[in-house]
């Protein structure tokens, strides 16, 4: 059995103050855990070519796949880091330290004592089942649902929907996912793309035939994926004419990694007429950097609803776009981000308008607590030659705390005379007289706190499946708590 | 039977003194008027009885049942049965006035103890019906976008369902046309009882014809002047608010 190894680190040395959060994070620098490790497949940490021709063979991948990820590696290493509009945390990353690939059912455990009680005390709050607390908080590698998952994967196997992870899609179904893989997301579109590209492992490949319309929501009862571990997932959804599909990932409970790096790629494709909503919720601990692409295409008379709730992670950095390529195509984002000390939620929306009477929505709602930082950057676009496009985009930004904040870069380019965007923005703070009237009904001042940041998000919240949505007020509700005082 | 005993309270809004020396006692079953010029400190007193924090109290003392409450949080107030019909009640966005009162009950709950829906509910709509606010206001967010009719009469089902010892109603009739004003008294009406002591704060003495009280007492320059019975109201409406200032100025001469 190979000896014990260190968790990744970071060059830079890290603020204790501020990776410590009693409400959600973990302490990751007090080094207070040690694990056992048993690795049959371990690519060991630091990334090169080697790196990446180990992943494909484990995967047993054809020729093409390992190019495509050669490739993405030779463009990863080309691009520089995007701080000159981002935030120069990113440098904190050492990409060399980093572990990017570590086969299923092998991940590094440790005891439930070992797990700090301020985590156990959000598990008990939460309500989250006993079974699944241990799998969140790094004591068991994996969550054994697989009766509840594959229940649903027969359901939906008999109305002809694919429904496999990046692996198995690839290498049993290129037809389908081969046309729309890294189309959606080219491997150079930003330089996590790149690395995803490379790297990628785990995450969902799903398509719908014709004219199906999945019932119920994909991951409804599997809430805790198995490879959420994944640092690296790559998710591509292809409904064809008229099908619709929801999918769902991540839980509100704080969950436990090992990694301080996870960048996922998301694809989505809506053909002519269907439906695609997909929902996330990310709680990721207190000392990961968070940095997502994700983008769909819709085509004519299609729909894309993105519903993204950011609560954890140190860095969040999430645009989730769509690009309107039909005529009458429906572009819809809906955001939350919360924010508590030592947490950068930057997040936003893309809406690309490509063709004639199509339509983007965005709301988007954050909460800065304590020291934490919220960033809206909304990109939306429509070229002059266009006709009878419409976007509306809401922003709103509540600040609890004196030294909370919160910044918004809108960039909206609209162009031609049939055009219309509409842009609201508020920053606000929960006032004073409001949290009087609550409690002079009786509430104390972290109830009302609370019971105000819920009505913030409120209409919101509503459009969450009624499971997070709880488990959303209840974080919440443990957030204002620390806040108030 | 419980008391709300105000001693001689003296009440600041920063550097600036508004209430100077007020004493007045209310015992369950009993409704007592305020009444009183613009900028006496009839808001002020019952701001600072609830424990608004803006509101400094320099001297004196306020009891409920012998026991000082100026120690007590706004909330620790309310949860001992102070409860104050505001003004200007305030909108909470995004909580519906069915949450919001199943969050204040449930704040006067014990430990552990969870309240039973279905109870809840019946129990909110028979006082819906009674003050004929439409049951669909269960769904909308407290006071959000409320007429000021709408926002006072919300008031009192807050009032109704949390059944406080003691109620300050601050110029509760103050933008009500006729109707809403009935509404309202009939409301307060249905809840006079001998567990229920009422300070009603009013400007004109109109309201008082609905919800007759057993006290009344006139409010000048932060103290309270003269006191009799409801008869004293249509004293004060007769002669107007002068009448108290020439007896006051005869009185300290």
């Amino acid at each position: 059995m190979k000896p014990p190894t260190d968790t990744d680190t970071l060059t830079a040395p890290v603020d204790t103050a501020a990776v410590e959060n009693p409400a959600v994070g973990i302490d990751q620098t007090a080094g207070n855990f040690s694990y056992k490790v048993d690795y049959a497949f371990d690519a060991g940490t630091g990334l090169s070519e080697d790196t990446v021709r180990y992943i494909s063979s484990v995967k047993k991948e054809a020729p093409w796949i390992l190019e495509f990820r050669l490739a993405a590696l030779k463009k990863f290493f080309a691009m520089p880091m995007p701080t000159h509009w981002a935030t120069k945390d990113l440098e904190n990353i050492d990409f060399q330290k980093i572990r990017y690939y570590l086969s299923q059912g092998q991940k590094p455990k440790r005891t439930w004592d070992e797990v700090p009680d301020d985590i156990k005390k959000t598990f008990e709050r939460l309500g989250i089942p006993e079974q699944e607390r241990k799998f969140l908080a790094g004591v068991e590698a994996q969550f054994d649902s697989e009766a509840a998952y594959s229940n649903i994967k027969e359901i939906v196997a008999k109305q002809g929907v694919i429904f496999v992870n990046s692996t198995e899609g690839l290498r049993e179904h290129p037809e389908l996912f081969k046309k729309f893989f890294g189309k959606v997301i080219p491997t150079g579109d930003n330089k996590f793309s790149a690395l995803n590209s490379a790297v990628f492992s785990g995450g969902s490949f799903i398509y719908v035939p014709k004219g199906v319309k999945v019932a119920q929501p994909l991951q409804a009862y599997f809430r805790i994926n198995a490879e959420n571990f994944g640092q690296f997932e790559r998710t591509l959804i292809i409904c064809d004419e008229g099908a619709e599909v929801t999918y769902m990932e991540g839980c509100t409970a704080p969950k436990f990694s090992t990694s301080t790096l996870h960048s996922a790629v998301v694809e989505l494709v809506a053909l002519k007429g269907a439906k695609i909503q997909y929902i996330t919720v990310q709680n990721w601990a207190n000392n990961v950097f968070n940095l997502v692409t994700k983008r769909g295409i819709a085509h004519e008379d299609a729909e894309i609803k993105w519903i993204d709730c950011n609560i954890g992670s140190r860095l969040t950095m999430k645009y989730p776009g769509v690009v309107l390529k039909g005529e009458r195509a429906r572009g819809e984002v809906i955001s939350i981000a919360l924010a508590n000390d030592g947490q950068h939620q930057d997040t936003g929306a893309k809406m690309i308008h490509a063709a004639n009477n199509t339509t983007s929505n965005i709301v988007a709602k954050s909460i800065s607590v304590g020291q934490g930082r919220s960033t809206y950057r909304g990109v939306v676009h429509i070229p002059k030659h266009l006709k009878g496009c419409k976007n509306n985009t809401e922003c709103d930004a509540l600040l609890i705390n004196t030294n909370s904040r919160t910044d918004t870069y809108p960039a909206i380019t609209v162009r031609g005379d049939k055009n219309s965007t509409q842009h609201e923005a508020s920053v606000s703070k929960v006032s004073e007289d409001m949290i009087f009237y609550m409690q002079q009904r009786g509430l104390t001042e972290g109830q009302a706190m609370s019971l105000a940041v819920n009505g913030f998000i409120n209409d919101l919240a509503r459009q969450f499946p009624m499971e997070y949505s709880v488990e959303l007020k209840r974080l919440i509700d443990l957030e204002m708590e620390g806040s108030v005082g | 039977m419980s008391s709300l005993v105000i001693q001689d309270l003296h009440v600041s809004i920063g550097e600036k003194p508004i209430v100077k020396g007020l004493t007045l006692t209310i015992n369950s079953g009993e409704v007592h008027a305020i009444m009183g010029p613009n900028g006496t400190g009839k808001s002020t007193l019952s701001k600072a009885i609830a424990g608004h924090p803006d509101y400094t109290i320099t001297s004196g003392d306020v009891l409920v049942d012998g026991g000082s409450i100026l120690a007590q949080e706004a909330d620790e107030r309310a949860r001992a049965g102070i409860f104050l019909a505001f003004q200007y009640p305030s909108e909470i966005p995004g909580v519906s006035i069915a949450n919001f009162l199943r969050a204040a009950q449930q704040a006067r709950m014990a430990e552990g103890e969870e309240i039973d829906a279905s109870a809840y509910y019946k129990r909110l709509y028979s006082k819906m019906d009674l003050l004929k606010i439409d049951r669909k206001f269960t769904s909308r967010a407290v006071n959000d976008g409320f007429s000021g009719g709408e926002k006072k009469r919300c008031e009192i089902l807050q009032m109704a369902m949390l059944e406080p010892k003691f109620a300050l109603m601050d110029e509760t009739d103050s933008g009500l046309d006729i109707d809403a004003l009935r509404i309202v008294a009939d409301g307060v009406n249905t809840m006079r009882g001998p567990n229920l002591g009422v300070l009603l704060i009013t400007h004109y003495q109109r309201l008082l014809d609905y919800i007759v009280p057993d006290h009344v007492h006139v409010m000048y320059d932060g103290r309270i002047v003269k006191s009799g019975d409801k008869s004293l109201a249509l004293e004060l409406e007769a002669k107007g608010y002068d009448w108290i200032k020439k007896e006051l100025a005869a009185t300290t001469a």
